[in-house]
């Protein structure tokens, strides 16, 4: 251990912080928030489906397209994100032309997240007064206008919530994207702390994560109080 | 007009069959305030669904203004529903709409631009009384405050009937008494047909003219509120009209006839009745039960009294009784 705080330990990994972490920072900030835009738009309206598709939903849809929507998002759940990598890379090479960097790191990304955002968005949903949605349809509201007016909108403070937990999901996944070449604080703690045992500077990445998370959950948590009108005090 | 002919629904649950309603009769006049009453269970909910078609029925057919509803398609349905619409025990506010959007919703969906809808909203917020609370949110409101956003969102599309599912049941009784009030003026003021699903006497007593009285899925009882008030037949609607048990004062077995004086809200109620009895032809009548109501603008009450089981006297009372104005009698035993 005395080795790790010895002063030429110390300058060295000063070095890295100063050259490589800003623009780790960045890509790791920026994988992040374009995975889970994705995602969002992708798992959203699958999200949707799987609430309003049911047998008793307001819009029911064909059981075995059902059973497609929900074997699929549980497959892809299944699936550990590494080997969904790795699985994914004939996918990324076709989109993105390589399979390797920051850029090839978020198709990975967004095939792992987007199931996972169709089902907070699906719980998120479920949330809504079914009696609310009675009371739309007893005002003469069409499915859409349903779920345009009443369902998303009623639930968005949850739906921020749960998008903040999805963006922490994804950034602990930029992480391990590292490995196969994906730019960010993960291949930093990766390549200098795991492959040339400079723990420091990968002590210093993982601290950097814990308040990326930290942030994002602070802010996301903020967010979904204030957009709640259902709790503003009585006057 | 809203006709129900032979309504009935099924429900099919994990537990077996469930027959909601059975073969359910109704005809509902425009401009009346007709009630359904009935305990907790006995498909009150179910039937008022019937009559937007939130719920299918599994036969029969609900008629409004002539037509058939379970021959409209989809659009059919929703356009006809601006003209049914409906109000509840949970209010069912957006909670994440102002006032003012809640009662814009309603026409938003029908496609009224903005700004048009915003004056309707305002407009209609006036009637409710709660014009000041255009742009607060629904939980920053009372209970009866949120009522009557609700009420003025139901009433944006200028519907013919207004459906009161339990509407007042989450209320306190004052809340209550101003709800009831609202509802009232719209139905005098707008000429609008109200259907009022409730589980208390009470509130079928302030408001309504007609009442049906449902039990286990069945109308055991319907007519004029009047006239169930005062000579109710079946035993669900004795046993509302009376619920602190005439029935088993009338039901006591002892040596006395039994004699139910109904008071049909005339000038009568001013004479001591029981004491001229007495001193007009000598029968001296035992009160077992007196009740007095006042029903819609006019006073009602009923009375049961004994008399000794000569054979003789009850009958004599009853005919003397039957010769005064505004005064019915029923012989109960």
């Amino acid at each position: 251990m005395g080795d790790l705080f010895s002063q030429e330990v110390l300058q060295e990994t000063w070095d890295i912080v100063v050259n490589d972490m800003p623009l780790a920072l960045w890509e790791t900030f920026y994988v992040t928030v374009l995975a889970t835009l994705f995602a969002v738009v992708i798992g959203l309206p699958l999200g949707v489906l799987l609430v309003v598709g049911e047998k008793d939903g307001i819009l029911p849809l064909p059981k075995p397209l059902m059973g497609f929507l929900n074997v699929l998002i549980n497959v892809l759940r299944s699936v550990p994100f590494l080997i969904l990598m790795i699985l994914v890379f004939p996918l990324t090479r076709l989109i993105v032309g390589t399979i390797v960097g920051t850029t090839a790191s978020v198709v990975p990304l967004v095939i792992a997240a987007f199931p996972f955002v169709a089902r907070l968005v699906e719980s998120s949903l479920r949330e809504v007064n079914p009696n609310i949605i009675e009371a739309a349809q007893s005002m003469g509201a069409s499915p859409f206008q349903i779920i345009a007016k009443v369902m998303i909108p009623e639930s968005v403070p949850s739906l921020i919530s749960n998008v903040t937990i999805a963006v922490t999901t994804v950034l602990g996944y930029t992480a391990m994207s590292g490995i196969i070449g994906g730019g960010g604080l993960g291949k930093i703690a990766i390549n200098y702390g795991y492959y040339r045992y400079k723990y420091l500077v990968m002590l210093i990445a993982v601290v950097i994560l814990v308040l990326l998370v930290q942030i994002f959950q602070s802010v996301g948590t903020r967010l979904a109080k204030s957009t709640d009108k259902r709790l503003k005090i009585k006057q | 007009m809203i006709e129900l002919k032979n309504l009935s629904k099924t429900f099919f649950t994990t537990d077996g069959t469930l027959d909601a309603l059975k073969n359910i009769n109704i005809t509902i006049q425009d401009g009346d305030i007709f009630g359904i009453i009935g305990m907790s269970g006995a498909g009150k909910s179910t039937l008022v669904r019937c009559i937007n078609l939130l719920e299918r029925p599994s036969s029969g057919s609900v008629l409004v203004d002539g037509v058939d509803l379970g021959t409209l398609g989809n659009r059919e349905l929703r356009n006809i529903r601006r003209d049914i619409t409906m109000i509840f025990q949970g209010f069912n506010l957006l909670m994440q709409r102002t006032c003012l959007k809640n009662v814009c919703f309603p026409l938003e969906l029908e496609g009224k631009h903005a700004k048009e809808a915003k004056e309707r909203a305002l407009e209609l917020l006036e009637i409710v009384g709660l014009r000041d609370k255009a742009n607060s949110y629904p939980a920053q409101l009372s209970g009866g405050q949120q009522q009557r956003v609700a009420i003025a969102r139901a009433l944006a599309t200028n519907p013919k009937v207004l459906l009161c599912d339990e509407a007042t049941s989450a209320l306190d009784p004052k809340t209550t008494q101003s709800i009831l009030s609202l509802i009232k003026e719209i139905n005098e003021r707008l000429g609008i047909t109200v259907v009022v699903i409730t589980h208390q006497m009470s509130v079928i007593e302030e408001i309504c003219r007609n009442v049906a009285i449902l039990e286990n899925g069945e109308v055991v009882e319907q007519g004029e509120v009047s006239r169930i008030f005062s000579a109710p037949r079946s035993q669900a609607a004795k046993h509302l009209v009376f619920p602190d048990g005439e029935e088993t004062l009338s039901n006591r077995k002892d040596s006395h006839d039994v004699l139910r004086v109904i008071f049909n809200g005339s000038a009568s109620t001013d004479t001591p009745l029981i004491a001229k009895m007495a001193v007009e032809i000598g029968v001296c009548a035992n009160i077992l039960y007196a009740s007095t109501k006042s029903v819609g603008d006019r006073a009602f009450g009923s009375m049961l009294l004994s008399f000794p089981n000569d054979g003789v006297t009850a009958a004599r009372a009853a005919d003397y009784l039957r010769t005064l104005n505004g005064i019915t009698v029923e012989e109960v035993r």
